[in-house]
């Protein structure tokens, strides 16, 4: 048994490239952007006196005329085709309540999920009351966002085999800012375990199925014991996750992995300490540089 | 408690980790989360700690007052606790959300403190009957991320191992009554000796096994719980059980077994962090709330 207990100290920020183009235009809520009145005001300013000034706090972005301040942590703020991993939180009539960390609770519409089989038919009254049989409160899944309502709630589909209902594995909760965004968000990455990174910051990993692939499209979950190594490698991919996100760092699924193998001369439990994630995002950052050189 | 919820599979996940003794995040059974003490961070209170366990975070002020001792026990003074869950920790505890919690822990940390040996309360009389030192000692609960008993409880220690209370003169005036009087200098005061204070150890039993420290995900599969507070010498002042399950008789003796040991492994560390803590002396880089 351990107890690792310390002084507290003043965390340093790290970053290896200073370099003046990287200089982004960064303010905080009150800060002056422009006295010129010829811009536009968009999303994330107002005008005090004349003067275009920020009223959240993030980077400035200018589009010809228009100027907007794009907050660096925020609620998720969903477009068409993203992909998210969200959590049940009620049942209604037709539809299910859907938790993906944005301002409203997104909807699933049950005519928007794939019945068992694969059956193409008109949702009946008796789908309408078994619906809780398929997703209870409390459940997750990874979804599509499908459209976006009036009052910014997001309406979610899971009409591929590759979206629904997750089974067993590890949800990390971190800032939607920090997902990149790209072609795909599922990978089956080669240290033995499988992620999804949805953008709305929710990380889902899971041990990478076999060969069998899940015909029902997420209906059955198997509750098969996982294990020990693979166990292993999904909270180790955790701690890193944990360990990028304490340092700000972007997610994709390359320095998910650098981040992996920097790790592997720590114990899992290690890599949660303060100077070990220092050093392991160190590494990274280093072995990313080098990669885009 | 602030509460999460899991689905079926993840619970499943969960269980069968513990049963092999790796947790969601690689730690064993009985390991601690990495734990962050300072003391000292409120400049108006006699003492005053603030501890980080994970992302759990609790701050302990202890204030001393001269007040009038309990009548049954005249050459003692006393300890009040006041656990105070903020709405800052969770929206659960907003507005009177947190009262219930505030007064379950309070009530704990009574019994905890409830003997002769955690504290020297003599060393607090000033004059029987009729003066001794109360110290006021108020539990604010900044974050919660499961853990609570703890937490709070390495607060208490840190923070009575750093009060500081003021030296007295009693001295008879002309009409016989006793005067009593502060020193002046703010460096004359008389510390306390913190060895025999008990720490709390929770055990959550989850499946077949208990685990030390559970987060949050964790104690949502749990059913129930036994809080130990143990001394350095691994004497158990006091143990309760939490939760809606049972616990059978076997069980709990095994549980209590590994409370022991647990809680007998938190005192050295913590005693040799607050003593090079104070020998670092004014060279300490304070970091407070801005870390």
């Amino acid at each position: 048994m351990a107890v690792d207990m310390r002084l507290p100290t003043v965390k340093n920020s790290m970053s290896l490239s200073h370099s003046a183009a990287d200089r982004k235009d960064l303010v905080v809520p009150g800060d002056v952007i422009t006295s010129d009145t010829g811009f536009m005001r968009g999303h994330g300013t107002y005008v005090d006196e004349d003067k275009l000034t920020a009223s959240v706090a993030g980077e400035v972005q200018r589009v010809d005329k228009l100027i907007c301040v794009r907050p660096l942590k925020t609620r998720f703020n969903g477009e068409v085709g993203d992909v998210v991993v969200g959590r049940i939180t009620e049942v209604q009539q037709k539809r299910w309540k859907v938790e993906t960390n944005s301002r409203l609770d997104s909807v699933l519409l049950l005519s928007s999920v794939n019945l068992p089989g694969g059956e193409l038919r008109r949702r009946s009254a008796e789908d309408e009351l078994t619906m809780r049989e398929y997703l209870q409160e409390g459940d997750l899944i990874s979804a599509e966002v499908q459209s976006v309502f009036s009052d910014g709630a997001l309406s979610l589909h899971t009409r591929s085999l590759k979206y629904g209902k997750l089974g067993q594995g590890v949800l990390v909760q971190l800032s939607p800012s920090l997902i990149k965004r790209q072609k795909t968000h599922f990978h089956n990455l080669p240290c033995g375990a499988s992620i999804i990174l949805g953008n709305n910051g929710f990380v889902w990993l899971y041990p990478t199925p076999g060969q069998q692939e899940e015909e029902a499209g997420g209906f059955y979950t198997s509750l098969e014991p996982v294990s020990l190594s693979d166990r292993e490698v999904i909270s180790r991919l955790r701690n890193c996750l944990l360990a990028l996100a304490a340092h700000k760092m972007l997610l994709y699924d390359t320095s998910v992995l650098y981040c992996y193998e920097s790790s592997l001369q720590h114990q899992v439990k290690d890599v949660l300490k303060p100077e070990v994630m220092e050093e392991i995002v160190m590494l990274t950052q280093q072995k990313l540089l080098e990669h885009e050189s | 408690m602030a509460t999460v919820q899991v689905s079926e599979a993840e619970k499943v996940y969960i269980l069968h980790g513990i049963r092999d003794d790796l947790r969601v995040d690689g730690r064993g059974c009985e390991d601690y989360r990495h734990m962050e003490v300072e003391t000292d961070v409120v400049s108006n209170t006699d003492g005053s700690a603030k501890v980080t366990l994970g992302h759990t975070a609790v701050l302990v002020g202890i204030k001393a007052e001269i007040g009038k001792p309990r009548p049954m026990i005249a050459n003692q003074g006393y300890l009040e606790f006041f656990v105070d869950c903020s709405a800052n920790a969770t929206p659960e505890f907003e507005g009177r959300g947190g009262e219930e919690l505030g007064t379950e822990l309070s009530n704990t940390l009574y019994k905890v403190f409830n003997n002769q040996h955690s504290l020297d309360l003599k060393s607090l009389c000033i004059s029987p009957g009729e003066h001794c030192w109360v110290l006021y000692v108020d539990v604010l609960l900044l974050q919660c991320d499961g853990n609570l008993y703890d937490a709070i409880s390495v607060a208490i220690k840190a923070a009575l191992f750093n009060t500081k209370i003021p030296k007295v003169h009693i001295s008879s005036d002309e009409e016989g009554g006793k005067e009593i009087e502060l020193s002046d200098d703010p460096y004359d005061c008389m510390r306390l000796d913190v060895e025999n204070v008990p720490c709390i150890v929770t055990l959550c039993k989850i499946g077949h096994r208990h685990v030390v420290d559970a987060t949050l995900q964790e104690k949502a599969c749990s059913v129930a719980s036994l809080i130990i507070s143990v001394t350095h010498k691994g004497i158990i002042t006091c143990s309760r059980k939490v939760g809606r399950g049972s616990l059978d008789p076997e069980s709990i003796c095994e549980m209590i077994e590994a409370g022991k040991r647990v809680g007998k492994a938190l005192h050295p560390p913590l005693m040799k962090l607050l003593q090079q803590e104070e020998s670092l002396g004014n060279k300490r880089q304070k970091v407070g709330f801005l870390g």
